[in-house]
């Protein structure tokens, strides 16, 4: 600790930080635009200056700038003073010559961070009388809209976007006060955290283009604590709303899990939400006749589905459901007819990795604790396509293993862009294991393309260099072996070895031979264990897998069976209520229209149009996540509350409500979920390992002095005005029963909650007062960058509790016999196309790359296939036709195509034939448009 | 001992160049004691020896700060452990407004150039060595190239130099051409590749500089030094001075005089030698008003201080930096709005736009300043202007860039302030 004066008034502070932490760290208002709390000091922007006075006797006092100044016992410094005043209002007078007039159309204005700070300096009439400087601004795709004209050129973009993120086409182009931030040419940002941008830049350069389409003010936003849907990674997110409409997400700050950023398929995948096409009232459909319900008359006919003796009900539950719908449907049903929804190679592997974190083996890391580790390995998974937050934390990894060296000569870590120049000759050991090239793969010490079963090998051989009591590997090639002794030496030697695997690539072998490379490797060390980061599918697969104890024989492929067989062998009529689930994303087609042919009834509550809803006979409006209050198990079992933005109305509710209303009065086990805390409570119960979740229902209910939490800002316009325009006749205002949040701007603001209970995980959306932006998220800190204090809205399950657990050897996958002329169909994952729900999304869908089967260039030749080449490929009795692409990055002996597409559904893994159709007579340009 | 006819004694810089400028070859160099330096100190002498001679002559940054060079090599870590490779970079971005003396020196002289790095080379035990030379500078790129292939083909240069365990590698770099590369962090970032911006100190390249190694930056004249104080001694150079700074020091004056041209005097030499002496004084029909002493981004002094000596301190003591002893200077028939103005333009096109007094207010200045030269000025505008200067003050901005460019402004309005108001209420121009 270090004591500074700061105009007059000593302080207690942590060292090893600089001053203008240390100032907002200690609640005093000091202006700021190049530091970043997650980006360090460069020092450009010389917003942050303050006095240093050399002893009690020096009146002048030197000019410092706090981003760039260690903080040091017996500091004596001044905000206040008269010069530094002066020169951090000159400094925003100075930013002003160039920066446009336009706040009242900007889509920035009213969370504009250089509006605050230009309130804060107190600089209001210019002396400038020059024109200001003008620049053409580039389209950058369906995500980000940028207007140069606003630059203040503080940098922070090309900072994040390039060192941060490791993008590499935003450029800091020009010089001097005509320095331009884009593109060489127009063109979508190719990063895949190109959105972070809007939150990143100070000003509108970059803001949401999504949001601007239809445009509402921050303070007009109705916001609630959620979580991401797209990935298993839970980030925290604060979603959007006005006129009944999702209008964007942004992040909301978790140390533990997402930090200060997000990827762009969890910030602009959202507008499945708002899809036309959404069920919005129930419906029944019979001989393609549809009539709409109220939902008493719905609820009524779920009730007498129910009570017919002649049906059997089973339930199919879903990933992407919280805890408590799945639950409900599970109670309903009965544990025996409550399927999970996974095709069976899905759960297979779900069980797997689940036995992997519970084995003991590896210590489950948070995104932020995985920034720290010294040496990786990514086993299987392309992170960068199906937990794309994770991959960000890798890079930080990456980045940040020169600081040791940056550290001895003196440079403190915030210092970034010393501590990056120190570092430049430093490697970090990370390796990636993939049927496909990675976009890690610039940054990889090696890439090892192969077919999964040659991974599992080559991890079975790495487990064995590291401790030769896990068995040897036989008939590795010589590279492989010296890149299994590579890899092992690179985990042995680091201090906090890092593995990551997950659901995408299917295989168990490859989740056994991990728990074999940490097996060993805790064997070896003495003291932390190595850490693991598992990634599933989606938000909740965890959550399902460890409510559905049945698993293993219950996943949807033995639904489909015990349906078929019931049907073939004339035994009872089955009836299947599906929730939130589209099985046609998960089997084939054929095996879908079978099962529900075979079926005697069918219901689905969803809130996705799908193939799977168009089949049912009863559809029951879901609640997106938007509208829910419930609990997802992330991949790292942390269990998150999201809850609803704004009120769906009657005839959309949350699955469990559905099933609550129809069957509450026919079925005892469904009295427990008359509300949410009783939903949630129940399944806490049900799996004891949800138990450490308790604190979460005192959580969602927390008030302040009796009253709710308010989800709008204290500053949007008066309740009246928010529908004036539409209407004069205020309509009632919606009541949430379930949290202790309300709708609308009534109830106790944000800040004053955080005043008395420290706020945690409640908070709407990030504001203070002259803190409009989500630069105000420090006013909430502790420390700058520690996790907001007092009751949080995610808790981290123990998922093992054993303290030396053992291993038994298992024997190493044998090597794969390739079938001739055929080569092995994997359908791999994308980060805009894959995730069945931001699919839906505009922007999204526009940024899905178009399909092409992707071939090994040894094998196009053995094909005889050229790049550009129309290729048919024949599956089980069909063929599908694709654009090729060849590439020598990725494994051989394989054709990879997108996991979208709906010809592949259920058919990975086989061997398949591949012939040329000659080139593909489509031009590449007009290919996007058909695609789309 | 050579003998104390020899021309390198009283003129080490500029003694064997030829009037022409036509580049020394290796032998004619030799001839005239080259390379005695560098087979001394490669022979000889440790690296440390080396580097106590050059601190005790006292041979000081030719580049414009003046800083010891000594003292700066004693702050890169040479011991054992020290990492390796470390670095030498000799910057000859000479891109000055008024200053031509490195040019001179490269031109003329390439391997007294060399052999100066060579010896520097092996007191800090850098084995790779850059010449960043301003992108223009295309007979010096020439000559230097030449004198490369000549100095390798020798020995003085790549492995086992004269048979020592000292091996260099000496890189000719041309830059993109920015005046911002000759800051010294700056230019390691455009020497890497990267946009020429400078960077934070501390660190400071003598810890982590070029690709995050050890670096040392010296300018090109003071480099060329080093030689000529390994071969003669430390002693010798510090008698060359006439006051407190050692050496000789290479002097130019441009403007209106009957010589424009560049002198290689000793340091210390009063100025109105220099001005009278060498330039010849005004051109006829002209009259001095004031001068900057080192550069453009120095500030004004009058005729009345052409007699102080010419060296560092008596510069500064004046309020006023020696910089590159290159004079500029100012005459009655020359508007000095005009001629600030023209400064503040080119520092103003010449700012990197990393931080914000530099990008923003040089811009505004010239604005100012141009409004002031049109006559549509304001007195508040003398005021704006006057804040300008406080503005970018050293320790406001990131790099000296905008001091400097500060400079002539504040000085000017200091010295020439009538001449701003006659603008101003005359609304034109006087001098047009």
């Amino acid at each position: 600790m270090a004591k500074i004066t700061i105009d007059g008034q000593t302080y207690e502070v942590e060292d090893g930080q600089n001053l203008l932490q240390a100032c907002l760290s200690l609640g005093l208002d000091l202006p700021y635009f190049c530091w970043h709390p997650a980006l360090g000091s460069v020092g450009a922007c010389r917003q942050c200056a303050l006095i240093q006075y050399q002893d009690e006797n020096d009146q002048r006092g030197r000019l410092i700038m706090g981003c760039m100044t260690p903080v040091g016992d017996g500091q004596i410094l001044s905000i206040d003073a008269e010069n530094a005043v002066n020169f951090r209002a000159g400094i925003i007078e100075a930013l002003m010559t160039n920066h446009p007039h336009d706040c009242p159309v900007c889509e920035e204005g009213g969370e504009c961070h250089l509006q605050d700070m230009t309130v804060m300096s107190g600089h209001h009439s210019r002396r400038y009388q020059g024109l200001k400087r003008t620049f053409s601004n580039q389209d950058l795709g369906p995500f980000i809209g940028h207007e140069m004209n606003r630059c203040i050129t503080c940098y922070r973009c090309v900072r994040y976007y390039r060192d941060y993120a490791g993008g590499t086409d935003l450029h800091a182009m020009a010089s001097r006060n005509r320095t331009y931030f884009g593109r060489f040419e127009e063109g979508p940002l190719e990063s895949e955290f190109s959105g972070n941008l809007v939150e990143v830049c100070p000003t509108g350069v970059f803001t949401d283009k999504t949001l601007s389409q239809d445009y509402s003010r921050k303070w007009d936003l109705q916001c609630a604590p959620s979580v991401c849907v797209h990935c298993s990674l839970g980030c925290n997110t604060s979603p959007g709303e006005r006129y009944g409409r999702l209008k964007r997400i942004q992040n909301r700050f978790n140390s533990d899990v997402n930090g200060y950023f997000l990827c762009d398929r969890g910030r602009f995948g959202y507008d499945f939400v708002n899809h036309p096409q959404r069920p919005r009232t129930p419906l029944q459909q019979q001989d393609g006749e549809q009539s709409s319900l109220t939902s008493e008359q719905a609820i009524n006919q779920l009730k007498q589905k129910l009570k017919d003796p002649e049906i059997c009900w089973i339930g199919i539950g879903s990933p992407r459901a919280t805890l408590e719908s799945n639950l409900a449907l599970q109670r309903l049903v009965g544990s025996d007819h409550f399927f999970s929804g996974l095709s069976h190679q899905q759960e297979q592997v779900h069980q797997a990795l689940l036995k992997l974190q519970r084995s003991g083996h590896g210590q489950l890391l948070s995104m932020q604790e995985a920034e720290e580790a010294d040496a990786i390995v990514i086993l299987g998974e392309d992170i960068s396509q199906t937990a794309p937050r994770l991959a960000l934390s890798v890079r930080q990894a990456v980045r940040s293993i020169g600081r040791s060296k940056a550290q001895a000569i003196g440079v403190p870590p915030w210092q970034d862009q010393a501590v990056q120049i120190a570092n430049q000759e430093a490697g970090h050991p990370l390796y990636t294991l993939g049927t496909q090239p990675c976009r890690l793969q610039p940054i990889c010490k090696q890439h090892f393309p192969a077919t999964t079963s040659e991974q599992a090998r080559l991890a079975f051989a790495i487990a064995h260099q590291i401790d030769n009591k896990a068995p040897a590997v036989s008939g590795l090639t010589k590279a492989q072996q010296q890149l299994a002794e590579e890899i092992a030496a690179d985990l042995t030697n680091a201090s906090r070895p890092l593995l990551i695997t997950g659901a995408g690539h299917g295989s168990t072998d490859l989740v056994q031979a991990t728990e074999q490379i940490l097996a060993a490797l805790s064997r070896r060390s003495k003291g932390e264990q190595p850490g693991l980061v598992v990634s599933f599918d989606e938000c909740n697969s965890l959550g399902l897998t460890l409510l559905n104890h049945r698993g293993q024989e219950n996943c949807l492929d033995d639904a489909f069976d015990i349906v078929h067989q019931s049907h073939d062998q004339g035994g009872k009529q089955i009836g299947v209520i599906i929730v939130e689930n589209d099985l046609y994303q998960r089997a084939s087609k054929a095996t879908v229209d079978q099962f529900f042919n075979d079926l005697s009834d069918s219901v689905v509550i969803d809130y996705l149009p799908s193939d799977t809803l168009a089949k049912a006979n009863l559809i029951l409006p879901a609640a997106s996540f938007a509208e829910t209050q419930g609990v997802l198990i992330n991949n790292e079992a942390r269990g998150q509350m999201l809850f609803p933005v704004y009120a769906a109305g009657d005839n959309i509710q949350m699955s469990w409500q559905w099933l609550h209303a129809s069957a509450a009065d026919i079925n005892d086990a469904m009295a427990d979920f008359s509300n949410q805390a009783q939903a949630l409570r129940a399944c806490l119960e049900t799996e004891p390992l949800l138990g450490a979740l308790e604190p979460l229902l005192e959580v969602s209910q927390l008030q302040h002095q009796g009253l709710k939490l308010a989800r709008m800002l204290p500053r949007a316009s008066g309740r009246t005005a928010m529908r004036a325009h539409i209407s004069v006749h205020e309509p009632k205002q919606p009541v949430d029963e379930q949290s202790g949040l309300a709708y609308t701007m009534e109830g106790v603001p944000y800040t004053a909650m955080a005043a008395e209970h420290s706020g945690g995980g409640m908070m709407p959306a990030s504001w203070y007062p002259g803190w409009n932006s989500n630069q105000s998220i420090h006013k909430f800190q502790q420390e700058i960058g520690d996790n907001i204090e007092g009751p949080v809205t995610g808790i981290k399950l123990s998922l093992h509790s054993l303290p030396d657990p053992s291993i038994e050897w298992s024997e190493p996958t044998k090597k794969a016999r390739a079938k001739a002329d055929h080569l092995l169909l994997i359908s791999h994952p994308q980060i805009f196309g894959s995730d069945e729900l931001s699919a839906l999304s505009t922007a999204i869908a526009e940024r899905t790359p178009v399909a092409t089967a992707s071939l090994h260039p040894d094998d196009a030749k053995a094909m005889q296939i050229s790049d550009n080449d129309l290729v048919q490929i024949h599956l089980q009795d069909q063929h599908i036709q694709l654009p090729v692409t060849i590439n020598p990055q990725q494994a051989k002996r394989v054709v990879l195509v997108p996991d979208y597409l709906d010809e592949i559904r259920g058919l990975e893994n086989i061997w398949v034939t591949v012939r040329s159709l000659g080139p593909n007579p489509v031009i590449t340009s007009d290919r996007r448009a058909g695609h789309v | 001992m050579a003998d104390n006819a020899d021309i390198t004694f009283s003129k080490p810089l500029t003694g064997l160049i030829r009037e022409d400028r036509s580049p020394l070859t290796l032998k004619e160099y030799r001839a005239g004691g080259g390379y005695r330096g560098l087979e001394k100190a490669a022979k000889k002498m440790s690296p440390d020896e080396v580097l106590e001679e050059v601190k005790a002559s006292n041979l000081r940054g030719r580049g414009g700060a003046g800083f010891p060079a000594g003292l700066k090599w004693s702050f890169m870590p040479r011991d054992d452990k020290a990492p390796r490779p470390r670095y030498l970079v000799c910057n000859s971005d000479e891109m000055e407004p008024g200053t031509f003396k490195d040019r001179l020196l490269m031109e003329g002289n390439p391997h007294q150039l060399i052999e100066g790095m060579a010896c520097t080379a092996y007191a800090l035990g850098a084995e790779i060595a850059f010449i960043f030379l301003r992108a223009e500078y295309s007979v010096a790129a020439a000559n230097i190239s030449a004198a490369l292939k000549e100095a390798y083909d020798a020995g003085y240069l790549g492995s086992n130099i004269l048979g020592s365990d000292f091996s260099l590698e000496l890189h000719l770099h041309t830059s993109a051409g920015r005046y911002i590369c000759g800051e010294e962090t700056a230019l390691i970032n455009s020497l890497e590749g990267k946009r020429a911006n400078p960077r934070a100190k501390p660190p400071f390249p003598q810890v982590s500089g070029l690709f995050g190694q050890p670096t040392v930056v010296n300018n090109c004249e003071t480099l060329c030094n080093v030689g000529h104080i390994i071969d003669k001694g430390a002693d010798w150079f510090k008698s060359l001075g006439l006051g407190s700074d050692s050496g000789t020091k290479i002097m130019g004056v441009t403007g209106n005089v009957k010589r424009t041209g560049l002198w290689e005097l000793p340091m210390g030499t009063p100025i109105r030698e220099l001005f009278e002496g060498c330039a010849g004084g005004m051109a006829d029909g002209y009259s001095l008003r004031g001068f900057l002493p080192g550069g453009a981004s120095t500030d004004f002094l009058l005729p009345e201080h052409l007699d102080l000596a010419f060296e560092y301190d008596v510069i500064g003591k004046a309020g006023s930096r020696m910089g590159t002893a290159s004079l500029i200077l100012l005459d009655d028939k020359t508007c000095p709005v005009a001629m600030v103005r023209n400064l503040t333009h080119f520092f103003a096109q010449e700012s990197c736009g990393w931080c914000t007094p530099c990008r923003d207010g040089l811009p505004w200045s010239e604005q100012i300043l141009d409004r002031i030269e049109r006559g549509q000025g304001s007195m508040e505008d003398l005021d704006t202007l006057a804040w300008h200067t406080q503005f970018m003050a050293p320790g406001n901005t990131f790099c000296a860039l905008a001091p400097g460019a500060a400079e002539p402004i504040q000085s000017a309005l200091k010295y020439f302030r009538e001449d701003f108001e006659r603008h101003i209420k005359e609304g034109t121009c006087p001098w047009h």
